[in-house]
């Protein structure tokens, strides 16, 4: 049963980090990312790792596309357009 | 190099890895099978060092020379990014107009602050015990704080995160993992070695010096995160370069 | 079943490595650049797995139960923080290159400096 579990989440992580590379777009990308994060984070649950769970938990779907989110902003906002697009 | 090129390059090393990596994956121990001497080897040690669990033991005692490397370089990271998201000539500040917030998301946030607070440090503070630690506990800490912005405003958030002060907690968690580390040279021993009573298994003081290099840790990873998202959000929501004004600060 | 997580993470490393040689984006590198790094976590964290093995975490096991590997799991979960760190360096980087350049093109980066 536990292999199981293991196998499927094995390929769902394969599956997302595939998405995530093939989505071009930053902002969606990083939507995947988050995908990605939580599909480890169910992996590292499975193979009896709560630490690292915990840990890819935290990182991978809030602070990693939360950052790559605000540098879109702000490379999307650009140095010349003046302040007109929020 | 030109984009085909590129392609290729990298199809041929490609090709190459996977048929070595496949080849050797077969050679490697079996999956879930059990020949693990490190494993077992740090499983034993821990017990002996009364930490209850053994990954906290393995990064905070064993290892944790490493594992000041390891925050050296998250320490130096976040040392680089304040510096290249600095505001510059040619930059200006302008206020940020807050959105309107939903009443629902506003009181979310509001009663989720606290119980995600609370956990942060539940996770920091029991990282010797059961799953988590510094590095999860601070994470969970940081990213907590930020539901401020959810539920009130930009202005909210920078009223309760004066960044030179999470600044200071970045570095005097690093420098309270070196100084316990030279405690223990001074006490007669080796650099980071788990020289304090090591107290009742499964109790909050048990394990020595792996409490204190946890809560070390914790600090640093809080306020260095804290420290690195208030970086973008000042670029991405505050800084506005005005490329006429060049020297008008 | 006893290498597909082997594979799997082979699988991940090259994708993301294929994902940064054609990326047309900095911000989309360095998201695959996250990927790639995932890929060690899987491979570390499958070669400490051990069948039948729970989480050593002994406040309430016996000593002596049969538990899975700490020690690719400290590695793994002290470089999963540290990583996101270093992407916070990158993105940064970014930004810089965005001011300075008023692009996130690497090819086009290229062609400004030859």
């Amino acid at each position: 049963m536990d292999e199981v579990l293991i196998a499927i989440a094995v390929v769902l992580v394969a599956a997302a980090a595939t998405a995530a590379v093939f989505h071009r777009d930053p902002l969606r990308q990083s939507m995947v990312l988050s995908l990605l994060g939580l599909f480890l984070a169910l992996l590292y649950t499975f193979v009896q790792a709560p630490d690292v769970a915990l840990s890819q938990l935290a990182v991978g779907s809030a602070v990693t596309p939360l950052m790559i989110l605000l540098t879109v902003r702000k490379v999307k906002r650009g140095p010349r357009s003046g302040s007109e697009d929020r | 190099m030109s984009r085909p090129v590129r392609l290729w390059v990298f199809l041929v090393g490609a090709v190459l890895v996977a048929a070595l990596y496949a080849w050797a994956c077969f050679d490697l121990p079996s999956f879930g099978g059990d020949h693990h001497p490190y494993g077992d080897r740090a499983v034993r040690t821990a017990l002996a060092q009364h930490t209850a669990n053994a990954v906290s033991s393995v990064n905070f005692d064993q290892r944790a020379f490493d594992t000041l490397g390891e925050q050296t370089i998250l320490f130096a990271a976040v040392l680089g990014t304040v510096v290249l998201l600095r505001q510059v000539r040619g930059e200006r500040r302008t206020d940020p107009t807050p959105a309107p917030v939903a009443d629902r998301v506003r009181w979310f946030g509001v009663l989720m602050l606290p119980v995600a607070l609370v956990v942060g440090f539940y996770v920091v503070a029991h990282g010797p015990l059961s799953p988590g630690g510094g590095f999860q506990g601070g994470i969970v800490l940081a990213t907590a704080l930020h539901l401020l912005y959810i539920a009130a405003d930009y202005r909210a958030l920078e009223r309760i995160r004066p960044v030179g002060l999470y600044e200071v907690g970045d570095a005097v968690g690093e420098a309270a993992y070196v100084v316990t580390g030279l405690a223990a040279v001074l006490a007669g021993s080796a650099f980071l070695a788990n020289v304090v009573p090591h107290g009742t298994f499964n109790t909050l003081s048990s394990g020595g010096t792996v409490a204190v290099l946890n809560i070390a840790v914790g600090m640093e990873v809080a306020c260095g995160i804290i420290v690195l998202l208030a970086r973008f959000l000042d670029q991405a929501v505050e800084i506005e370069e005005t490329a006429e004004e060049t020297g008008a600060r | 079943m006893s290498v597909l997580p082997y594979l799997a993470a082979g699988w991940i490393f090259l994708i993301g490595v294929y994902g940064l040689v054609t990326s047309r984006n900095l911000i989309h590198a360095v998201g695959c650049l996250t990927v790639t790094q995932s890929s060690t976590y899987v491979l570390l964290v499958a070669i400490g797995y051990r069948r039948g093995g729970t989480a050593p975490v002994f406040s309430d096991l016996p000593p002596g139960a049969r538990v899975v590997d700490p020690v690719v799991q400290a590695l793994a979960l002290t470089d999963i923080v540290v990583g996101a760190t270093v992407t916070a360096l990158l993105l940064a980087l970014v930004v810089q290159l965005r001011k300075r350049h008023g692009t996130v093109d690497p090819d086009k980066l290229a062609e400004l400096r030859g």
